[in-house]
């Protein structure tokens, strides 16, 4: 998802930030269901590891959902029993360098949008255990619905996803 | 140099069945188990298929040292320490690849792949070459495998990997057999899941059949899993003291009473039919019994988790830290079932895992809770009165019973007392 931005479309690159915006708050302020509203119905959430560039069908991932699993993930961290989220991590990120982009060359390993974007965040998270930072870079395929954007494709590429991790509980 | 291990009482802090919590956050008790345990038994290092062709590496670890398993141009595999001998830098920085050689980055001595000292720039310095036979990189004195998995022992005398594995060897094969071609391969790139928490957190916990229900009650109450009654009051399963530290949960007794072939993997025959073909043409009229038992969950001490279709590899950082590295068991040659098995692990383990994101925060928990000085003690006497010899003279338990921790502890205690 690399490559020059298309002409710029003010309004859309304005109604993109405030969707990445709108989708950080319901993250950081625990909205699980507002959150989950804003997948379409072939949704994929998917966090790499090893790097952006693995194959998810052959490699492992730290998360690679599909709708059904989202709505699993959702499910659980509603039981008030998901331990590693009860209590929740106290939460705020930054989203920032929000940009239109062209779509995708080769495989993306989630369904097409018809808006592309990227944006890069910092979560700084609290929990008992201390005080984690999560750092990378978020691509969106978006679609256009009636009720405004909704995310088809998520891929969350964090700096470190190389390295050992701390649990990743919460949304990313 | 004092021995750490020799100066610490461990029959006053290792009962049969309670354990003391200094054994969690000491740094003495840590470092005797360095020196005991990490730097001396056989450890599972890696995989034959991680470096399949000659001058494959990778790097790996013994517990916090640096390790390359690297594959000589003949085939033979070798554990090499990353570490020039010249002035202490790392070797080789590239997490796998494949090289006859490594070249240090510091002054350029370089080393063959099989620890040789090739040379080392501006021989006058060192008046000749002379050097070059006694400065050969440092290595894992022992190395064996069994059924591709890879293990050393820095003790250049003791038992044989296989002695150390003894009845754990049959998780192994179990495992393979449930291979069309009978070899596994890790394949699909690692995990690295860390928490703050002492590495027997991690090892008792992956045999602890009474968890589940509690600490998985979440995930088990939103999606459809059998998992739990595997480890309730009513389940026939059995956990097992194998010897020398290794552990099992046996599920088979309650899958043989579902009698579902697959259905300790979620799935049924009809979902796989090219493995099933696969597995049939090689064992036949068993295939059915082969895939009603399904795959072991064997902890193999210290640090090689066999857990069904994942792999953990247990390595401890520092006294309360921890990293868990797993992997999803791939079966040669068994595509529609690689890819279940790679799907259903992203779900289950690692960071984000529906199960192991819980487990790590119970691990966490522990630790600190320990900080607490009363009790002063762990207890692990769950199924004292009801445990038993199988009909090979293994002590078994319940499904829910602390069988595997004290059969860990007890051989925790005859090698730190060794």
């Amino acid at each position: 998802m690399h490559g020059a931005t298309p002409a710029l479309d003010l309004d859309l690159l304005r109604e993109v930030e405030q969707f990445v915006y709108r989708e950080a708050r319901y993250q950081d302020e625990l909205q699980y269901d507002a959150w989950e509203s804003l997948w379409t119905d072939d949704g994929v959430y998917w966090v790499p590891a090893n790097g952006g560039d693995t194959d998810p069908t052959k490699q492992v991932s730290i998360m690679f959902d599909n709708r059904a699993r989202i709505a699993t993930r959702i499910k659980q961290l509603h039981t008030g029993k998901r331990h590693s989220q009860t209590p929740p991590s106290q939460l705020r990120r930054l989203v920032s360098n929000v940009e239109l982009l062209p779509p995708p060359e080769g495989a993306t390993f989630g369904p097409a949008g018809d808006v592309y974007a990227g944006a890069n965040f910092l979560v700084y998270e609290s929990r008992e255990r201390g005080v984690t930072l999560w750092a990378g870079r978020s691509e969106y395929a978006l679609r256009t619905t009636d009720d405004g954007l909704r995310m088809a494709f998520k891929k969350v590429t964090l700096v470190d996803s190389d390295r050992p991790l701390y649990t990743l509980a919460f949304l990313i | 140099m004092t021995s750490a291990a020799a100066t610490i009482p461990w029959d006053e802090l290792i009962e049969h069945d309670r354990v003391h919590g200094s054994l969690y956050t000491d740094p003495d008790v840590y470092a005797a188990e360095l020196e005991r345990i990490w730097y001396r038994t056989w450890v599972y290092v890696g995989h034959v298929s991680e470096v399949p062709e000659p001058n494959d590496y990778v790097l790996k670890s013994i517990g916090p040292q640096p390790v390359i398993m690297s594959r000589d141009k003949q085939g033979e595999i070798h554990l090499l320490l990353n570490r020039c001998t010249h002035r202490a830098n790392l070797v080789c920085d590239a997490p796998k690849g494949n090289s006859s050689a490594f070249r240090c980055p510091y002054h350029g001595w370089t080393f063959s792949n099989t620890g040789k000292l090739l040379g080392y720039p501006f021989n006058s310095g060192y008046a000749g070459t002379a050097l070059k036979s006694e400065l050969g990189l440092g290595r894992v004195p022992r190395v064996a495998s069994y059924q591709g998995f890879v293990f050393g022992s820095f003790a250049e005398d003791g038992p044989t990997l296989e002695e150390h594995l003894g009845a754990a060897t049959d998780a192994f094969d179990r495992l393979v057999r449930l291979s069309p071609t009978g070899e596994v391969e890790l394949t699909a790139g690692w995990l690295q899941h860390k928490c703050k928490a002492n590495w027997k957190m991690l090892l008792e916990n992956e045999t602890d059949g009474y968890h589940p229900q509690f600490v998985h009650s979440s995930i088990f109450s939103v999606a459809a899993s059998g998992i739990g009654d595997l480890y309730g009051e009513k389940s026939t399963a059995v956990c097992r003291d194998l010897g020398n530290g290794h552990t099992e949960n046996d599920l088979r007794p309650e899958f043989r009473r579902l009698d579902q072939p697959l259905g300790w993997f979620g799935t049924d025959p009809a979902k796989v039919p090219d493995y099933v073909d696969q597995l049939t043409a090689v064992h036949g009229e068993r295939t059915r019994e082969i895939l009603v038992d399904g795959s072991p969950h064997v902890m193999v001490f210290p640090n090689l988790f066999i857990a069904e279709i994942q792999l953990f590899v247990i390595q401890p950082t520092a006294v309360d830290e921890t990293v868990q590295h797993v992997t999803a068991v791939q079966y040669r040659g068994a595509p529609d079932m690689n890819r279940r098995m790679l799907q259903q692990t992203i779900g289950s383990v690692g960071p984000a895992g529906f199960l192991l994101a819980d487990d790590s925060e119970m691990y966490e928990r522990n630790q600190r809770g320990v900080q607490a000085r009363n009790p002063e003690w762990l207890q692990i006497k769950r199924g004292t009165h009801r445990e038993r010899q199988d009909e090979n003279g293994f002590t078994v338990g319940d499904a829910t019973d602390e069988v595997p921790q004290r059969a860990i502890w007890k051989h925790y205690r005859s090698l730190m007392e060794a």
